[in-house]
């Protein structure tokens, strides 16, 4: 039998105070500066695991697997659903935006610690009942009759809560499509009065040594046309641009084989089906329009 | 017999609402239905003149209640009429007078396109003034006194278009709106002293108020008087107010309206007997009044205003009688009846001379007319020998009377009245002698008018000379027919307590000192008018002469005091609202406005700044309970 | 040692989490640091709990796990709705309540 007022735990439960606790502050740290909200998590869940431990040292048994069932479990990994959901990769910038933030976070987050561990260390602290009497029927039973009989009404408005909760967050997440869906033809129609682009785009400068989609087409007036090739391929660098010297190149090409057959330069699209293949010198549509 | 009083004044007022509201259609017969109304009004007045005559002397008040105007508990005011012998005396001077001027302008005004709407205010006129005096508590008065005020004003603008007649009107309109603050308070001081506004109790109550509270009330009927009356200080409208129609100079400006300062005063009379520090105020506005026109009718040129500075001075002898008290009560009423016939017979003289002369006024460009238009010059001059006081016109017994009052008034007070009377009966005999002898003697000095016109003097319609002719009767005989056995001092002896005073001087040294005046004033005149030709343009003058022109600065004195000042006072007024009051107001809004500013600055839409003060207000409250333990 | 030392250690993770709010832009973080806080304040009812004898505190503790259960439920699902609406999960982002 135990006395009903001790005045120190074990030296293995100080042990374990002193080890896991310390666990516990770095994980609250790496919780909150941490850059990636994934890693924040998982510290959370460390720290949870750690206070789990912890309640289970204090003789709340019940708490201790609930906490781990429940908010290590469910809790946290709905935290990382919505992680997922959102991004994963979207690591935070610690830097700060707003002016003066983060001194006063700093100071207030000081102030507030100092003064709890101050009004803390004013309680005179004798000595500790301990959960051995109160937990002679086991801790589980112990509780439930405490919930199911003097705590009962409150027991209850938090199930309605917790009801309520799980409605709204439904309400939230659901979206409902207010107006009626647009047929195809309708679509068409927007698409034509909204002045887009509606035949096919241009396809791109496809040379024979190239064989490429990386390059523009070119315009009758020789100018490249932008919209030729695919702008994912523009975003990512990886673009050939037509430089002027190519176009000087082509030019003289195209000069030197109409003078090769004693035409004048102006005669030269009812004679380009002559043009060898293998020159190069031939864009996209006079590949379309052999003779 | 009483139903007849409410006819009396409603007959008018229907010509007023019809001719008004009538339009067009009436234009052809509106002017004579004006004047038929009027002399209905003047007939009804001699049927009950009649009755008046024929009840005992203790019996002849007559009342007729018509409604209760505003049936409040401890506030009574009702639509009622008294006629006594004073409103007696005043209705047949109005509606007499009235019917006659309304004759005449039909004449006068054939030419003006707009008479119907002429006849229409002439008729509002007689209403609102039968009103005043029939009135039988001092609130209708005050509707009947505010109604004379608006009849005078559209009747002085009448010719709008003009603009010295458009601001002559407003001047007048103005200067009485002073006046008439003055009667309102005077009726607010009688009916928180007394209790009631009608005429009767508060006269019956006069003696029982404090001598303070009955000085007061004194004055304010006074200043009310000196406004309608054209008494100095609030003269000043007078003069601008010839701008209008002639016969409107002659029925509003010189017979009637004016006079009812007058009638007010001698109303009032129990109040004023009561308060003699108020008595000796209105001898002093009177006698300084009397000199004041008298030396501004003997400057001016055009003859209207002549006419009008003669007018001031006139009623100046009125109030000054008035403020005797008993003893002079009977004789300004008798005086202003008198003057009511002559001054009107005068001014319709002065408009048939004008009629004939192409609108002109200046009297230096008349001259010789009496060859041209003999029915005028003999009216007029018949006028002018009853104004100077010529023996056994009427003029002459008025006046006379006034004049031995004054005397009467006992001690110095009454030396100098009296000196002062027949100073100005002496004046009143100069300027008129100029005005006659500028306008009917001497040779011609006329001029083409501005279009090039030369005038051809001609006698004037008959519509115009027949009143003429009447007031030059009434001008002549009045003066003997009241005096005749005291007849009308006796006739009036119950409302007003006539009271002989004791003359310190024998009629008869007053009645040839009189002469004595008359004749000064008339050699003088003669010397200087009569003897050698008139200039046509004006001499310089002497400096009194030229202030005399510019209505002794009158109108100078309004501006620098009153108008400079005001605008003084309000520009000062606008910067103390502007930067003092406005100031502080803004200055409180813009310092919550700059506060409210920087404050904005905290809720900057990031909810971590939120929370940062949450947090903050957190560690507040630990920190505050921590102390409170620790106390 | 004493039980209070678990009170401490309370502390000390309730201000770390009330830091990580005051810092932290990512809401998902914000959230995780609020979650912290919470679960310090169990400890320290765990602990009551123990040095009173009584299991009230237990009891406290289960309905603040109940309570930020049905919290997370709710947050995290406005959560989704703002990334939904302006892409971005940063509490900065939504600052349109402003002047």
């Amino acid at each position: 039998m135990q006395l009903l007022a001790e005045t120190a735990t074990s030296t293995g439960e100080a042990v374990q105070f002193w080890v896991l606790g310390t666990v516990a502050v770095i994980g609250g740290l790496c919780t909150v500066l941490l850059r990636r909200a994934v890693h924040a998590a998982l510290c959370l869940a460390g720290t949870m695991i750690v206070l789990a431990l912890f309640y289970l040292a204090n003789g709340a048994y019940f708490l201790g697997i609930v906490q781990i069932v429940v908010y290590t479990g469910a809790v946290m990994m709905l935290f990382l659903f919505v992680l997922m959901l959102v991004g994963v990769s979207a690591a935070d910038s610690l830097k700060e935006t707003l002016k003066g933030q983060r001194l006063l976070a700093a100071c207030c987050g000081l102030g507030l610690g100092i003064l709890l561990i101050a009004g803390i260390g004013q309680i005179s602290v004798g000595g500790f009942t301990g959960l051995s009497e109160a937990n002679a029927g086991g801790n589980v039973p112990a509780i439930a009759t405490l919930l199911f009989t003097r705590y009962v009404a409150a027991f209850e408005v938090v199930g309605a809560l917790l009801t309520v909760a799980a409605v709204g967050a439904t309400l939230l997440s659901h979206r409902e499509r207010i107006e009626r869906t647009k047929t195809q033809r309708e679509q068409a129609e927007e698409r034509v009065r909204g002045g887009v682009q509606l035949p096919p785009l241009p396809a791109p400068g496809v040379y024979a040594r190239h064989n490429a989609v990386d390059r523009p087409a070119l315009l009758p007036d020789g100018t490249p046309a932008e919209l030729s090739v695919n702008p994912t391929l523009r975003q990512r660098g990886q673009i050939r641009e037509v430089g002027p010297e190519a176009l000087a190149t082509l030019a003289a090409l195209e000069q030197r084989t109409a003078d090769h057959h004693g035409r004048s330069r102006e005669e030269r699209p009812r004679t380009q089906g002559n043009l060898p293949e293998g020159h190069g010198g031939s864009n996209l549509d006079e590949q379309e329009a052999p003779k | 017999m009483e139903s007849l009083i409410g006819l009396l004044v409603g007959a008018p007022l229907l010509g007023a609402a019809v001719l008004l509201v009538g339009g067009r259609r009436l234009d052809r017969v509106g002017h004579w239905l004006a004047s038929a109304l009027a002399a209905v009004s003047f007939v009804l007045g001699a049927v009950l003149f009649a009755e008046l005559l024929g009840r005992s002397t203790d019996d002849r008040t007559l009342h007729s209640h018509l409604f209760s105007w505003v049936p409040v508990e401890g506030f009574q005011a009702d639509v009622a009429f008294q006629l006594d012998q004073l409103s007696m005396v005043f209705v047949l001077l109005i509606t007499g007078v009235g019917t006659l001027i309304h004759l005449y302008s039909i004449g006068y005004m054939e030419h003006d396109e707009r008479r119907r709407r002429f006849f229409g205010y002439l008729n509002l006129f007689l209403a609102a003034m039968l009103l005043l005096v029939l009135a039988d508590n001092y609130l209708l008065l005050y509707v009947g006194w505010e109604g004379v005020g608006l009849a005078s004003y559209l009747l002085i603008g009448f010719w709008q278009h003009k603009p010295t007649a458009a601001a002559a009107a407003k001047k007048a309109f103005l200067v009485n709106r002073v006046g008439d603050a003055g009667l309102a308070i005077a009726i607010f001081l009688m009916f928180t002293t007394f209790g009631s506004f009608a005429i009767a109790p508060v006269a019956e109550a006069a003696g029982e108020a404090g001598q303070g509270t009955l000085t007061a009330i004194g004055l304010m009927l006074l200043l009310a008087a000196c406004g309608k009356s054209a008494q100095v200080p609030l003269q000043s409208w007078l003069g601008d107010a010839m701008e209008g129609p002639t016969p409107v100079s002659a029925l509003i400006h010189a017979a009637t309206m004016v006079t009812a300062g007058v009638y007010l005063i001698t109303r009032s009379g129990a109040l004023f007997n009561a308060a003699p520090d108020a008595q000796t105020v209105v001898v002093v506005v009177g006698a300084v009044t009397l000199l004041f026109g008298a030396l501004v009718g003997c400057a001016k040129d055009d003859i209207k205003k002549a006419l009008a500075g003669s007018t001031m001075s006139q009623i100046g002898y009125m109030i000054l009688a008035a403020g005797l008290g008993p003893i002079g009560y009977a004789f300004a009423i008798m005086h202003l009846v008198t003057h009511g016939f002559f001054k009107a017979g005068l001014f319709l003289g002065a408009g048939s001379v004008m009629h004939g002369m192409n609108d002109e006024v200046d009297m230096r460009r008349y001259g010789g007319l009496r060859k041209y238009m003999p029915v005028t010059f003999v009216t007029f001059g018949l006028g002018y020998l009853a104004i100077i006081g010529f023996p056994y016109l009427s003029g002459f017994f008025s006046k006379d009377q006034i004049i031995e009052a004054a005397f009467a008034k006992g001690g110095t007070q009454g030396w100098i009245l009296g000196a002062v009377t027949l100073l100005g009966a002496a004046i009143t005999a100069y300027y008129m002698t100029r005005v006659m002898l500028m306008t009917f003697f001497g040779e011609k000095r006329w001029k083409p008018d501005a279009e090039g016109n030369m005038p051809h003097p001609h006698e004037s319609p008959k519509t115009m000379t027949i009143p003429m002719v009447v007031l030059a009767f009434g001008s002549v005989f009045a003066g003997g027919l009241f005096k005749l056995n005291d007849s009308f001092v006796h006739w009036l002896e119950p409302v007003v307590s006539l009271e002989h005073g004791h003359s310190p001087v024998s009629a008869g040294t007053v009645t040839a000192a009189t002469i004595v005046a008359l004749v000064l004033g008339v050699g003088a005149a003669w010397l200087q008018y009569g003897r050698r030709p008139v200039p046509a343009e004006a001499p310089r003058g002497s400096l009194l002469t030229r202030a005399a022109r510019r209505d002794l600065l009158q109108d100078d004195f309004n501006h620098v005091v009153l108008v400079r000042g005001g605008e003084h006072l309000t520009r000062s007024l606008v910067y103390l609202d502007g930067k003092v009051v406005d100031g502080a107001v803004n200055g409180v809004a813009a310092g919550f406005g700059g506060l409210s500013g920087r404050l904005r600055r905290l809720q900057n839409g990031f909810a971590r700044s939120y929370a940062v003060s949450m947090f903050g207000g957190a560690a507040v409250l630990v920190a505050a309970t921590l102390l409170m333990r620790a106390v | 040692m004493s039980p209070i030392n678990y009170v401490y250690l309370a502390a000390l993770l309730f201000t770390i989490g009330a830091a990580g709010v005051l810092i932290r832009r990512n809401a998902i973080v914000v959230f995780m640091c609020i979650e912290l806080m919470l679960n310090a304040s169990n400890l320290a009812l765990v602990a009551f709990s123990r040095m009173h004898g009584n299991l009230d505190g237990q009891i406290m503790a289960f309905f603040v796990m109940v309570v930020a259960a049905a919290e997370v439920v709710v947050g995290l699902a406005i959560i989704v709705m703002l990334y939904r609406a302006r892409h971005s999960a940063s509490v900065d982002d939504a600052s349109l309540m402003k002047l």
